[in-house]
C-alpha cells in the first residue's frame, strides 16, 4: 500500500506516522493506499494517523502508548494537542490549549 | 579497521586512552592545575571547599578511570577535600601519583614547575607503556542527549539504541540515564527488567525523579516541544528512552557504581533525600562526568540543536540527529543520524555506523571533539544513598 515517502513509521505496531519533512497546506498525500488532503501545513516531527482511531483508544508511537485519542481521529488526520491527551499530566501549548 | 588495543590496569579494567590527569581539589588550585596540565594532560577537579562524600567518591573513580595512567593532585592546602584518602586510592590502583600542595610547595610558580616536570616525565613513560588487546566485552559505553529537538527522538536516539543492542550482544556494558526524562516510560521500562525486584527499583527511580523535579518547579514539557510536534510528556520521554535500545535491563546504578558485567544499565542521576543542592545535573558535561565515574570508556552524545562539547579523559562520540544542523556543524559531529530523515540511510545503517565508530575510537581513532581539543569537565555537589540489593541482580 502506497504511503508518502515523507511519512516515517517508527515501529510496526504504531498508530501514527511521523513527518520526516514538511507537508504544505492543501497537499493530497497517500497514507497506506488512501488519498488524504492535508488541510494545514505540518512541520518536521508532527504526526499523522495511520488508520482511523476511536475516541478513548490508546495512540501508539515507538511501539508504546503516548496517550489516548480525546476525539475520533480519521486516517491521515493530524494527531496533536487537539485530539491526543496524556495519560500522565496535561500538556499546555502556547495558545493555552490543553491536551 | 585496526584492532582495538588498550592499557591493562591493576584492577583488570583496560583503558582505550592513556592520559595524565591533573586534578584540582578546590577552585583555589584551579589555575595552578590548568598550567600544570597545559596542552598535554587532562584537567579535572572539584571547585567546592566544603566536604561532600559524592564529590570525594567521584574524584576517586575519575582518577582511577581506566583511561588514566597517572595523576597529579593539586591542593591549595587548607581545603576540606580529603586529599590523603584520594592519594591512597590512586596509589592503591597502581598508578603513579604526585601531590602538589601550593601552600607548602612555594606558591604558584614553584608549584607549576614541580607539576610540569613530573607530567613531562610521566608522558614519556606512558608513551612507552605496553598495550594489550581490547574486546568489546571489556568496554563500558554511556549515552546522553543534549541540545535536543524534534529529530532527536526519531533519528539519533533510536540509532544509538540500535548501537547499544549490538554492543550489549557483544558483551559490552551500556549505560543510559536521566530518570527525569523517563516519566511515562516506567511501565515499559520495568517490563524489560531482569527481575521483578529490579522492575520495582526502576519504577521507584522514575517516581523519585518526578517528585524531585516537581519540587524544583521544572516544567518538563515546554511549549516549544509542542511546536516541534510532540503532544504529551510520555511521547517526549519515549524519544529519550529510545537511546536504551531493546535489551533486557540488567541493573540500576548510581554515579560511581561500575557495572559488574556486560548488559544494559540505567543510571539514577537524581539525588536521594530532600532537594539540597539544586538541579541534579546543571549541564550536559555533568552527565558525561557521571558516566565516566561509572567507568564509561566513551559516551554517545545525541544532539539535535548541535552541541559541540567533548570531555576530559574519555572520548565523546557526537551523533547529529538533525540533518540541517549536521550541514552547519559537520566538523563537530561524528555521525549523521539526520540522514535517516532525508532517505540517505536507514536507522539500522546509522546504528551500525555508531557501533563501528565505537570500535574505531577504542582502536585509537580521534573523535571530532578530541581532534578539536574539547576537554570539558564539571563536577558539583550532590548526595546519594547506596543502591539497594535488588538493583544488581546476579
Amino acid at each position: 500500500m502506497m504511503t508518502d515517502p515523507r511519512l516515517l513509521l517508527l515501529h510496526p505496531g504504531d498508530s501514527v506516522y511521523v513527518l520526516r519533512d514538511r507537508i504544505a497546506a492543501g497537499e493530497v498525500i497517500a497514507v497506506e493506499g488512501a488519498q488524504v488532503t492535508v488541510p494545514d501545513a505540518l512541520g518536521l516531527g508532527h504526526k499523522i494517523a495511520r488508520q482511523a482511531i476511536a475516541a478513548g483508544a490508546q495512540i501508539v508511537k515507538y511501539g508504546a502508548p503516548i496517550g489516548r485519542a480525546s476525539a475520533p481521529i480519521a486516517a491521515g488526520a493530524h494527531v496533536h494537542l487537539h485530539n491526543l491527551r496524556s495519560d500522565y499530566t496535561p500538556t499546555h501549548g502556547r495558545g493555552g490549549e490543553v491536551a | 579497521m585496526s584492532a582495538m588495543r588498550g592499557w591493562l590496569r591493576a584492577d583488570g579494567r583496560k583503558g582505550i586512552r592513556n592520559h595524565v590527569a591533573v586534578a584540582y581539589l578546590v577552585e583555589c588550585a584551579h589555575h595552578v592545575a590548568r598550567r600544570i596540565a597545559g596542552e598535554d594532560a587532562h584537567l579535572i577537579g572539584f571547585p567546592g571547599c566544603f566536604p561532600n562524600p559524592y564529590a570525594q567518591r567521584m574524584m576517586a573513580r575519575l582518577c582511577t578511570h581506566p583511561n588514566v595512567g597517572a595523576v597529579v593532585l593539586v591542593s591549595l592546602g587548607c581545603e576540606s577535600f580529603d586529599r590523603d584518602m584520594l592519594e591512597r586510592a590512586i596509589r592503591d590502583s597502581g598508578r603513579p601519583v604526585l601531590v602538589v600542595t601550593i601552600q607548602s610547595d612555594g606558591g604558584t610558580r614553584e608549584s607549576i614547575a614541580k607539576g610540569r616536570d613530573w607530567v613531562a616525565a610521566q608522558m614519556a613513560a606512558l608513551a612507552k607503556a605496553p598495550t594489550v588487546p581490547v574486546a568489546l566485552s571489556d568496554l563500558i559505553v554511556g549515552t546522553v542527549c543534549g541540545g535536543s529537538d524534534g529529530t532527536s527522538g526519531i533519528t539519533g536516539n533510536p540509532a544509538a539504541g540500535i548501537a547499544f543492542d549490538k554492543l550489549v550482544a557483544a558483551g559490552a556494558a551500556c549505560i543510559f540515564e536521566e530518570t527525569g526524562e523517563l516519566i511515562g516510560c516506567e511501565g515499559i521500562m520495568a517490563d524489560r527488567a531482569a527481575t521483578p525486584a529490579l522492575a520495582d527499583a526502576l519504577r521507584a527511580a522514575v517516581d523519585k525523579a518526578a517528585r524531585y523535579y516537581a519540587t524544583l518547579g521544572y516544567g518538563s514539557f515546554a511549549a516549544g516541544n509542542a511546536d516541534g510536534g510532540l503532544s504529551t510528556i510520555e511521547e517526549k520521554s519515549l524519544g529519550a528512552y529510545m537511546k536504551s535500545g531493546q535489551s533486557k535491563i540488567a541493573g540500576l546504578i548510581k554515579p560511581g557504581d561500575i557495572p559488574p558485567r556486560g548488559g544494559l544499565y540505567l543510571m539514577d542521576v537524581v539525588p536521594d533525600g530532600e532537594v539540597r543542592f539544586g538541579f541534579p545535573n546543571i549541564s550536559d558535561n555533568a552527565e558525561i562526568v557521571e558516566m565516566m565515574a561509572s567507568g564509561a570508556h566513551c559516551t554517545l552524545f545525541v544532539t539535535g540543536r548541535g552541541s559541540v562539547v567533548g570531555s576530559a579523559l574519555a572520548p565523546v562520540i557526537k551523533i547529529a540527529a538533525n540533518p540541517h544542523m549536521y550541514r552547519r556543524l559537520a566538523e563537530d559531529m561524528d555521525i549523521n543520524a539526520g540522514a535517516v530523515l532525508e532517505g540517505g540511510a536507514t536507522l539500522e545503517e546509522v546504528g551500525q555506523a555508531i557501533f563501528d565508530k565505537v570500535r574505531a575510537v577504542a582502536a585509537g581513532d580521534e573523535t571530532a571533539s578530541e581532534a578539536m581539543g574539547h576537554r570539558e569537565f564539571i563536577l558539583t555537589y550532590k548526595s546519594f544513598e547506596p543502591i539497594g540489593p535488588a538493583c544488581l541482580p546476579v
